[in-house]
């Protein structure tokens, strides 16, 4: 059981999430939906920061290194667990069975023929496809993934959500394609001024629980 | 900003009145006109007989920028604890020069003085400039790595990465100083191109000097030719193997030093006389040695080294507020910013010291000669700075059109913060310098070092060379303290250059 239990965060003032309680179990997945500065971001946080040791974290700003190629920055998702020397020599030039290892994965983002370009040389769809790539070698039972498709162009993200479901056993995303949520997980949970509105299956979200969701019609659009 | 530009300004006019300018040479204008001539034919022939020493000139660098590079590799890493801030503090306060008259009574005339007077200073820059860059770097990939990942592999994969390139910049922007500074250690006798120049000035051979500076300009100039990332690991073990030749260190020697030689005179006194070397402390003499230097060496040095420094500090400002005109493209053609570009780079080649030495033999002894050997080397890099900013600031379209109203109320104001934090950056440094400059026979603090060494007292030097480098950090301090007050900072790490 990964999950929260009438949590609260607030920073200075401004409270963030107020009394959030959302229990997710094994082999769960979901998707957080709702307006932007709902929460989403601070309520992903909070459960890594409680399940570090079996989660795993897709950063909103990808937080890769730039200067290092595509195949390095995912394979640093299991620099724990190998001795320094192997990393480095790595990094100098890499292992075949490191290779052999990563290339499935790469090969599932469309990112085949990138493996070994420049992470600066990608653009910011592929970037974030790697930021994935290296959440999902990484090899944690929980992924935890902050908006992981905003910037894949449509026909990508659905092929990047399959991933991410077929690795992760439990995963939490968060997401602003309504569209794209509902069509590929089955639980949706509706977040807005740091509360829980609705948490139910995707079936029986209607448009009328997105409207007031996002306060208007723009927002529910997706529907 | 302008009350404490003013402010500057007016202490600077009081040193002025305060210091000791004045030609004392019959002729200078005869004097300048030959060096002049000299410029224009110079004896390029005799340039085959000082190959050694450029290939020194060039070891010496090399070697003392790599043990300055692991030294500041290693300080950098430790670089949040206050006692390490203060080391490199202390490091790179003391000139390379005094540097070199600390290590010469302990390994001599050696190539191994030569490396360690640029490598020690260089560790503390490096230090902190290392650490710096490191803390500027963006954080972020450290967060998406794995929480158990060892010290090593974050290293490698999520910090080196991010400052590899800043780092090879200004290691490279460094190795031109070390050049720089290589050259310079010949004045006081090692066998670098310093030590030619020294004889071609001292005996007026005003054909061969200029010779041996057009090299130094190609050498300086070709570096990025031959200076390349894959070859440098190459040129360092060369360099050392063509050093190791020479090195002979006896540790008697440095025991001998560590141990008696730099111990209070008043420690060492009665054993000298007896001939039996003892060692006894006495507090009370040692006190009354200390105040007594510190009345006839120390004081009388340091008030003449800040009279020179706050000259020079507002001369270097002045300098690059007018010097920059002439590489900005808001005043003048590109032909006009090329030349005046290959001006003050040529000036900023200079080193101040053959400048101060040079300018020495035209004027005779006072300030004069170090005031504009600073100002010309400090405000030709300084210019250059201001130029860039200058540059990088966008008109309007409908700017003045004429230039001293562009030049008075659009690009000055506008880069005069960024300009100030640049000049206050180089306070530090031109104390430095003025200290150093006494050797030259003013009385700074330098004059009395020299002095001390000359006459084997290295109590006396060891004191003199520990206060100016408190002076100094004092000054840094101070620097820093101003520009918060102010607000003004200049962006990026490498204005840290000199």
């Amino acid at each position: 059981m990964h999950g929260l239990n009438g949590v609260s965060v607030s920073y200075g003032e401004e409270p963030v999430l107020r009394d959030v309680t959302l229990s997710i179990v094994e082999g769960e997945q979901l998707v957080i939906i709702g307006p932007s500065g709902a929460g989403k971001t601070t309520l992903l946080r909070k459960l890594y920061e409680l399940n570090e040791e079996q989660a795993t974290l897709v950063h909103q700003d990808y937080a890769l290194v730039p200067q290092l190629s595509a195949f390095h920055n995912v394979y640093s998702g299991r620099l724990d667990q190998h001795p320094g020397w192997y990393n480095l020599l790595n990094l100098v030039r890499p292992r075949r069975r490191e290779v052999a290892a990563i290339e499935p994965i790469f090969r599932d983002l469309g990112l085949a023929d990138k493996l070994h370009a420049r992470v600066s040389t990608l653009s910011g769809g592929q970037q974030q496809r790697v930021a994935v790539g290296r959440a999902v070698y990484r090899g944690c039972p929980l992924i935890l993934a902050d908006e992981p498709v905003s910037a894949v162009d449509p026909h990508q993200a659905g092929a990047v959500l399959q991933l991410i479901r077929s690795r992760a056993s439990t995963a939490v995303l968060a997401m602003h394609d309504v569209q794209l949520a509902l069509q590929y997980f089955a639980r949706i949970v509706g977040l807005r001024e740091g509360r829980i509105v609705f948490d139910r299956p995707a079936a029986e979200i209607d448009r009328q629980a997105l409207v007031d969701l996002y306060g208007d019609e723009s927002g529910a659009a997706g529907a | 900003m302008l009350r404490v530009s003013l402010g500057f300004l007016g202490v600077a006019v009081l040193c002025l009145a305060l210091a000791d300018i004045q030609i004392t040479t019959l002729e200078p204008w005869e004097e300048l006109g030959r060096i002049g001539s000299g410029f224009l034919t110079p004896d390029l022939a005799v340039l085959a007989g000082y190959g050694d020493a450029f290939l020194n000139t060039v070891t010496f660098a090399f070697c003392g920028l790599f043990l300055g590079v692991v030294g500041g590799c290693v300080l950098s890493l430790f670089f949040s604890f206050t006692a390490v801030r203060l080391l490199c503090a202390f490091l790179r306060s003391i000139h390379e020069i005094f540097w070199a008259f600390l290590f010469l009574p302990v390994v001599g005339l050696t190539p191994i003085c030569g490396i360690l007077a640029i490598g020690v200073p260089y560790m503390g820059v490096f230090g902190k400039v290392y650490a710096e860059i490191r803390q500027e770097a963006d954080q972020s990939p450290l967060r998406g790595l794995p929480p158990g990942t060892g010290r090593l592999s974050l290293l490698a994969y999520a910090v080196l990465p991010l400052i590899w390139d800043d780092i090879k910049s200004y290691t490279s922007y460094r190795l031109e100083c070390a050049l720089r500074s290589s050259a310079v250690l010949g004045f006081i006798g090692l066998p670098t191109l310093g030590f030619h120049l020294e004889t071609a000035l001292r005996e007026g051979h005003y054909t061969e000097a200029p010779a041996l500076l057009y090299a130094f300009y190609l050498l300086i100039a070709s570096l990025r030719y031959w200076v390349k990332p894959k070859f440098v690991v190459a040129y360092v073990i060369a360099s050392f193997a063509l050093v190791s030749t020479a090195v002979n260190l006896s540790l008697a020697n440095v025991v001998r030093f560590v141990s008696y030689e730099i111990l209070p005179w008043p420690m060492r006194r009665d054993g000298y006389y007896e001939g039996t070397g003892a060692v006894h402390f006495d507090a009370g003499a040692v006190w009354s040695w200390a105040v007594e230097l510190a009345g006839s060496q120390v004081l009388p040095g340091m008030w003449n080294t800040l009279i020179l420094t706050q000259i020079a500090l507002v001369g270097t400002g002045i300098f690059a507020l007018l010097a920059y005109v002439v590489v900005s493209r808001h005043f003048v053609g590109r032909t006009t910013t090329r030349l005046g570009g290959l001006a003050l780079i040529v000036l900023r080649t200079t080193p101040e010291y053959i400048l101060a030495y040079a300018l020495l033999q035209l004027f005779g002894p006072s300030m004069l000669p170090a005031i504009i050997a600073i100002i010309l080397h400090n405000g030709a890099i300084l210019g250059h700075l201001t130029g860039q900013t200058a540059d990088g600031i966008q008109l309007r379209q409908d700017a003045p059109r004429r230039r001293l109203d562009r030049y008075l109320f659009e690009v000055t104001p506008r880069l005069y913060s960024q300009f100030l934090a640049f000049l206050f950056y180089r306070w530090e440094i031109i104390m430095r310098e003025s200290a150093m400059l006494g050797i030259l026979g003013i009385h700074t603090l330098g004059f009395f070092v020299d002095s001390a060494i000359t006459d084997d007292h290295l109590d006396v030097a060891l004191f003199l060379i520990v206060a100016s480098a408190l002076l100094n950090m004092g000054i840094d301090t101070t620097s820093q303290r101003i520009r918060r007050r102010l607000r003004v900072t200049t962006g990026t790490v490498f204005t840290y250059d000199e």
